[in-house]
């Protein structure tokens, strides 16, 4: 049974079993690559879309769960040109191998839309969906500041 | 293939970057011919690109930028101009001298080990350009200068670019030597020293950064495969009756090692791997093995001194100086198993020929090499005909460069069973229960101090699981059959102190086991420092005045510790908080640190606050990303040093994900306050060496806080609140 639903404002269909992770869907059937697959437990933050706006471990999401619905990844957070909180990212050098950093950006891309401007404590908090083993972390906040500030 | 050297150093209109590679590839050094050795690392478009050959990987330390940096600076390029194109599979062009020639990105030693060569390339590429325009233009060579991409003649105010000089240019028969003070020297750099975005940067910030999960190929299958839960297990009976019967199933295989599944989708393959039942042949050596007991063994052997120990390092005489020693402190310190995590679990995409004769992959390996050799003896082919597509690794810290490369023939001998495309994927579960990790190590140290309080004898026994052996046998063999991997560290060169002996009693208990970030430094320059820090607790000294008496003959570590005690103000006492100091140096990079942090004496949690750290690698090529390494490798330090632990049970991982393995969160991180102390010296490693001072630093610090010695990795708050008692 066909499920069908947006993402990044393109109407899309999956003929995947319905519990089937978001995920995988995303990645293997829509070869949209860039949200990752690192723990499958919501314990990483690897994997993080916005659905509805609202950020979401896409592999704690089963594909039937988000019918009619929109779906955001990061390849649809600002097409064809850096937004201000991409931008912040290259300017603090915050990537090492990368691999977290389209579900770093999710999720501070939905923490500014619901929080301008936070504090440094409320970035912490927000952020800690998220690991980097790369170590990462201090550059995060720094650019999430440096977005908030010139964004 | 057959190019010119002309077209090939000219970079003809029609030049495409698998010309290029495959000319590389096809180069055969001992055709003896030097000027090509130019060619193979770069190359120049008559339209003034220049392509610039990387030969490491890239897994987030950089050197993708820093290698072609060096390059460029000797070329004199315009760096907006350059192109970097990866290297083919070949050591005896590529290799890294500081692996004896073999293309491996490990051990922070991709700048230090290529260094002298590539700059000696990139000189080489310089002066025959110079030498082309002086031909065309008739003037002495030495009239000549150059700026960027640009050859220059300031007598006559004539210019030409490396782009105009490329359309016509002849190559010489040999390439021009270069002595090494036609290097340029620090003063005169461009590039070396200047902070620069990292090229691979934009790509990881909008989802377009290709690592080989990533990788999707027409009539691509999914792989999953169950191994068995130790090293050289096999299966003995499967139960796959209610994995086939899952939709999209395609075969399930039994391998030397475990059990393998095929499906038409990823869902389908992991559904299936679950629903196997699989039992294992008992013979294998690690079943039995249990972590927890384990360390009474390896204390055991640490601590007899009646068993002689492999000797790693050692100088003077420490047995007999220890025994007129006027007086003698012991210690032991453990280290438990711990885990890479890179983020991006293991996964391979592999298309084997239908014939099985040759073979197409797509990984993200430590070692270009060392992945082609092990694809062609699983299949019994010529590395010839295995065709690398090097990705992007979604982190690494040691654990993609073992010798047999198991998660790269994983696709290949899947995809040679379906006979189409595969790409097997290890979920984070299977990652971890089949990891390689660093081992569980005992030390039992003795130092002995002359009636003035200075330290006369050091000895260091190491009990541990072997790591090299397993790792690495080539290597192994090669290199005398020490292992490295296991005891680098436990080496005091750098400390004056005159009878010194480091030796490991190796651990048979086949588990698997691997480098690990700061491989044995970590576990190794806990036990020694930590231990440092006692004797002088102990015996009344100064630990920072201590440590500038050790390295009484080495300025460059007194530096960085002087560095570190101004920056965090190490005198000024914390009401409640506790200073720890600790200095290492890690193959020549020299680190001093201090931690600042506080002990719950109820709950036993340690907090770390603050976390100075003075760091002196040489010459940073890419100062920036030098501080970015830095933080990274304190961060990964701090989750060796508090959380992170992996145990075993009956030879069985009992950890299965993040969360349980513990690593650090964004709310975990002190403030980290580092200095680069600069000094034009050749470049040392700079990917990992604060890793193993975070843990004696911390140590340090919780004894000066709460009066507790934590003397076992990880610092759990059951066993601050033991030592604590």
């Amino acid at each position: 049974m066909a499920i069908d639903f947006s993402v990044n404002g393109r109407p899309v269909t999956s003929a995947a079993p319905e519990g089937t992770p978001l995920l995988w869907v995303l990645r293997e059937e829509l070869k949209l690559t860039g949200t990752k697959y690192g723990c499958g437990a919501g314990q990483c933050g690897a994997c993080m879309v916005h659905i509805e706006g609202g950020r979401t471990f896409s592999c704690l999401t089963p594909v039937a769960s988000v019918a009619g619905k929109s779906v955001t990844t990061i390849e649809g957070l600002s097409p064809g040109r850096f937004n201000a909180l991409q931008r912040a990212w290259l300017a603090e050098s915050v990537p090492q191998c990368g691999y977290c950093q389209s579900g770093q950006l999710m999720s501070a891309a939905a923490l500014l839309a619901e929080n301008p401007h936070p504090t440094r404590e409320q970035i912490k908090d927000h952020m800690s969906t998220n690991v980097c083993r790369c170590g990462t972390y201090p550059r995060i906040v720094r650019a999430i500041e440096r977005a908030a500030k010139e964004g | 293939m057959n190019v010119t050297r002309r077209e090939f150093m000219v970079g003809a209109a029609g030049l495409t970057f698998s010309v290029l590679l495959e000319s590389c590839a096809s180069f055969r050094p001992e055709e003896k011919l030097v000027s090509k050795q130019i060619n193979a690392w770069a190359s120049i478009a008559t339209d003034g690109t220049i392509f610039i050959v990387n030969p490491a990987v890239e897994m987030g330390q950089g050197s993708m930028t820093a290698i072609p940096r060096i390059i460029a600076e000797e070329m004199d390029a315009d760096w907006s101009r350059v192109v970097i194109v990866p290297a083919a599979p070949d050591d005896k062009v590529y290799g890294n001298p500081g692996f004896r020639g073999l293309m491996y990105t490990a051990g922070s030693a991709t700048v230090t080990g290529y260094w002298d060569i590539v700059r000696t390339f990139g000189a080489q590429v310089r002066r025959v350009l110079m030498e082309n325009a002086a031909r065309i233009w008739n003037v002495p060579l030495a009239e000549l200068g150059t700026e960027p991409s640009t050859v220059v003649h300031a007598k006559s105010g004539r210019r030409m670019s490396y782009g105009e000089i490329a359309a016509v240019a002849q190559l010489p028969a040999v390439a021009p030597a270069i002595k090494p003070e036609e290097l340029k020297k620090p003063e005169q750099y461009r590039l070396i020293g200047k902070d620069v975005m990292r090229v691979e940067l934009p790509s990881k910030v909008n989802g377009t950064a290709l690592y080989s999960i990533d990788v999707q190929l027409p009539g691509m299958l999914y792989g999953a495969i169950l191994r068995g839960p130790v090293e050289g297990t096999s299966p003995l009976a499967i139960d796959d009756a209610r994995a086939r019967a899952i939709p999209g199933v395609v075969a399930i295989v039994r391998m030397p090692f475990g059990v393998g599944v095929i499906a038409e989708t990823p869902w389908a393959a992991f559904g299936a791997k679950d629903a196997l039942k699989v039992s294992w042949d008992r013979r294998a050596r690690a079943f039995g093995h249990d972590s927890d007991r384990a360390v009474g063994v390896y204390a055991a052997a640490a601590r007899d001194l009646t068993r002689a120990g492999k000797p790693w390092d050692s100088a003077g005489d420490a047995p007999a100086a220890m025994r007129t020693a006027a007086k003698v402190y012991e210690a032991e310190y453990i280290c438990d198993y711990t885990y890479h995590a890179q983020m991006e679990p293991l996964n391979s995409v592999a298309s084997v020929s239908p014939a099985g004769d040759a073979c197409e992959i797509w990984c993200g390996t430590q070692s270009q090499t060392m992945a082609v050799a092990a694809v062609a003896k699983a299949l019994g082919i010529a590395p010839e005909k295995v065709k690398l597509n090097l990705t992007l690794l979604g982190g690494g810290f040691g654990r993609r460069g073992h010798r047999d490369e198991e998660f790269v023939v994983d696709s290949v001998l899947l995809s040679k069973e379906v006979k189409r495309p595969v790409k097997v994927l290890w979920t984070r579960e299977d990652d971890v229960k089949n990891g390689r990790f660093r081992p569980l190590s005992v030390h039992y140290l003795r130092a002995g101090l002359d009636g003035s309080g200075r330290i006369v004898a050091w000895q260091h026994r190491v009990a541990c699981d072997e790591i090299t052996a397993f790792q690495d046998p080539v290597r192994y063999k090669g290199g005398g059959e020490r292992d490295f991997l296991a005891m680098a560290g436990s080496e005091l060169r750098t400390y004056d102190i005159a009878n010194r002996l480091s030796e490991q009693l190796p651990q048979q208990t086949g588990i698997r086991t691997s480098s690990l970030r700061g491989i044995g430094f970590g576990p190794n320059k806990f036990a020694t420092e930590a231990f440092l820090d006692e004797i002088a607790a102990r015996h009344g000294l100064d630990p920072v005045d201590l440590r500038l008496q050790l390295l009484k003959n080495t300025p460059r570590g007194q530096a960085v510790v002087r560095e570190v005690v101004a920056m965090s103000d190490y005198r000024r006492p914390r009401p409640g908080r506790g200073l720890g100091f600790s200095f290492i140096d890690y193959s020549g990079t020299m680190v001093a640190a201090v931690a600042e942090a506080s002990v719950d004496k109820r709950s036993g949690a340690i907090k770390v606050h603050d976390f100075w750290l003075a760091l002196d690698c040489g010459i940073a090529v890419h100062p920036d990303n030098v501080v970015a390494q830095t933080e990274s490798s304190i961060i990964y330090g701090l989750g060796l040093t508090l959380t992170e632990r992996i145990s075993f049970k009956d030879g069985a991982v009992q950890q299965s994900n993040i969360r349980d393995y513990g690593v650090p969160r964004i709310h975990d991180i002190p403030e980290l306050h580092i200095k680069l102390v600069s000094t034009p010296n050749r470049p040392t490693g700079a990917g990992q060496m604060a890793t193993p001072i975070v843990a004696p630093a911390i140590s340090a610090a919780v004894f000066a806080a709460s009066g507790a010695r934590v003397r076992h990795t990880p610092f759990l708050p059951e066993r601050v609140l033991t030592a604590l008692a």
